[in-house]
């Protein structure tokens, strides 16, 4: 699931960053492919809390949780931040935002795993 | 008033990262004192004052609070720095991580740069005289 979000996250931060080099805002099909992409952080998040309920062995609950309702804020907050400035710096929020996906859905795995610091 | 706005054009994104760094700071911070404050205590107080340097910026740099900004972002200079030798040349202080460990390492060494891009960018939409 971390590699879906992170494939999806490729293709937003490649396309803002394409936008922020041309100096365009956010525009209208970038935003529906940050929609595709919050649904999928939404249903690997619904993923996430079922198998914590689910599992025996010990996992960080309280660091899992809260990473689980981070990594679904990242895309409202940061797209409506980036939105709100027509200029190449909103769509490079968006491509920072895209980014903090990917790292916070690694993390996920590792704390899943119980391989983290 | 010919002063530009802090939080517009490149301000966007640099108040984009410092509420990233304020977020993780500060759940990093809370996890480490409610869980096991007693095994680091310094750490762990230091960890508590970046995040509180870094929602500081944040708020500065979004609401354009500049006297707020400009003290946030110069302790989070002297923090990263003051830290970061520190916890290299005396790591049994730092049985566990802040944010400003060996110069920011566990976050690509961000907080090393960051706090210099903010003063840059303060100093960069300053009242202008022209």
């Amino acid at each position: 699931m971390a590699w879906v979000l992170t494939l999806m996250s490729l293709v937003i931060m490649a396309w803002a960053g394409a936008l922020s080099i041309r100096n365009r805002p956010v525009n209208d099909a970038l935003f529906y492919a940050a929609a595709a992409l919050e649904i999928a952080v939404v249903a690997v998040v619904i993923g996430g809390f079922i198998a914590l309920g689910a599992t025996d062995r010990s996992v960080d609950g309280i660091t899992f949780v809260g990473y689980l309702i981070t990594i679904v804020l990242i895309l409202p907050i940061g797209v409506a931040w980036g939105a709100s400035d027509k200029s190449r710096w909103g769509t490079g929020v968006v491509v920072i935002a895209a980014f903090l996906i990917i790292v916070l859905s690694w993390r996920l795995v590792q704390i899943w795993q119980g391989t983290h610091v | 008033m010919s002063e530009r706005s802090t939080s517009t054009g490149p301000g966007r994104v640099l108040v984009a990262v410092y509420a990233i760094f304020a977020l993780s700071a500060t759940a990093r911070s809370v996890v480490q004192i409610a869980t096991d404050f007693d095994a680091a205590p310094l750490a762990y107080t230091l960890s508590a004052f970046a995040a509180a340097v870094y929602i500081a910026a944040t708020v500065g740099l979004a609401r354009g609070i500049r006297p707020l900004a400009w003290t946030a972002c110069a302790v989070e200079a002297v923090g990263v720095f003051t830290v970061g030798t520190i916890s290299v040349v005396a790591s049994e202080d730092f049985p566990d991580a802040t944010v400003w460990s060996v110069y920011g390492q566990g976050y690509g060494y961000v907080p090393a740069v960051l706090p210099f891009l903010g003063l840059v960018w303060l100093w960069r939409t300053r009242e202008s005289r022209e």
